[in-house]
């Protein structure tokens, strides 16, 4: 029964969408930044993993279904963005030059960081491609030779920590226009933060969506050139 | 230039583009693909998770490491949503547009 109940490829969806809508409970219920729906659902699966002594790979084959979707998903990103296309066209210079500035930010922070820790060049490249989307990520990390699956680590962490943190930093910095939301929350934490972008409103989920796309190809240019410095 | 000719773009960025470029042409109508990507985005916090549990695999490989690399990753994600944030900020209240 066990078995049979864990190696169907249903337990992995359903103790995904169990999870998270455990976590949309919770964050309704205290509204505080840590019960955070994404970041529980992950510890109560890997949790559940552990006690039960289940295989990663188990899980995946069926919450692989899951993962499936994210290419369209990311595509259809496009449709808030074409809905809100006015406004790219009225601040297409302000929201460039923002996504210019973030990914600098991100490549000089990170250099910062490797002298800092004194990282090997390996270890360098592999979180010089942190803030962007996971599949350009990895494509970066293993033209520079970094490490593919703790680059994939990292830019989860930075999705889910940006996710998180996202509300809090912005009123810290006091970013208030919708337009420098978006921006700020998609060239810091793409997909995983976009998602918050979406809930925190419209605008700000057109520009973050946009966000990934211009600093991801942003960042395949600058992450070659920074390459070199350590 | 080397790295930059096979350039790591994966095809939901050229999805992304596409589906941009069908809509503002035109080509396809914002009626025809509202209702099912409203569901997929919506729905989209979901797919990430199998992906951050994959977590749970790597911390062999992160062990070594994993302090020096959690301070650089959260130091470096509030920088750069604080910059590019302010940046764009910035520049938008500089051209004096309203608010939006």
């Amino acid at each position: 029964m066990r078995e049979i109940f864990f190696n169907s490829v249903f337990f992995g969806v359903l103790v995904s969408i169990v999870t998270y809508e455990g976590g949309v409970w919770l964050k309704q219920k205290w509204k505080l930044a840590v019960f955070n729906p994404l970041f529980l659902s992950v510890l109560s699966v890997m949790a559940l993993l552990t006690v039960f002594e289940i295989d990663y790979a188990v899980y995946y084959n069926g919450a692989k279904y899951l993962s499936y979707f994210l290419t369209p998903a990311t595509i259809c990103l496009a449709v808030p963005l074409y809905e809100k296309i006015h406004l790219l066209k009225r601040y297409g210079g302000a929201v460039l030059g923002g996504i210019s500035a973030g990914v600098a930010t991100s490549l000089v922070s990170i250099l910062a960081c490797a002298f800092v820790f004194h990282f090997t060049h390996e270890q360098y490249v592999t979180l010089l491609p942190k803030s962007i989307t996971t599949a350009i990520g990895m494509g970066i990390s293993e033209e520079l030779g970094g490490m593919v699956t703790i680059t994939v680590a990292v830019i989860i962490i930075t999705g889910v920590l940006g996710n998180m943190t996202a509300e809090a930093v912005l009123k810290l910095f006091h970013i208030e226009e919708p337009v420098a939301k978006g921006v700020a929350i998609g060239s810091a934490s793409h997909a995983i933060g976009t998602v918050k972008a979406m809930e925190i409103g419209e605008i700000e989920g057109a520009m973050s969506s946009l966000s990934i796309a211009v600093a991801g190809l942003l960042t395949v240019a600058g992450a070659c050139a920074f390459a070199s410095f350590i | 230039m080397k790295c930059w000719i096979p350039l790591p773009v994966p095809a939901s960025i050229y999805g992304f583009l596409l589906l941009l470029t069908a809509l503002l042409t035109g080509a396809l109508s914002l009626e025809s693909v509202k209702e099912t990507s409203d569901f997929l985005i919506e729905i989209m916090p979901l797919m990430f998770i199998p992906a951050a549990v994959g977590l749970m695999e790597s911390w062999g490989a992160l062990s070594g490491i994993l302090v020096q690399v959690l301070i650089a990753t959260a130091v470096s994600t509030i920088l750069v949503m604080g910059v590019s944030g302010i940046v764009t900020q910035a520049l938008i209240r500089r051209q004096g547009g309203k608010k939006t």
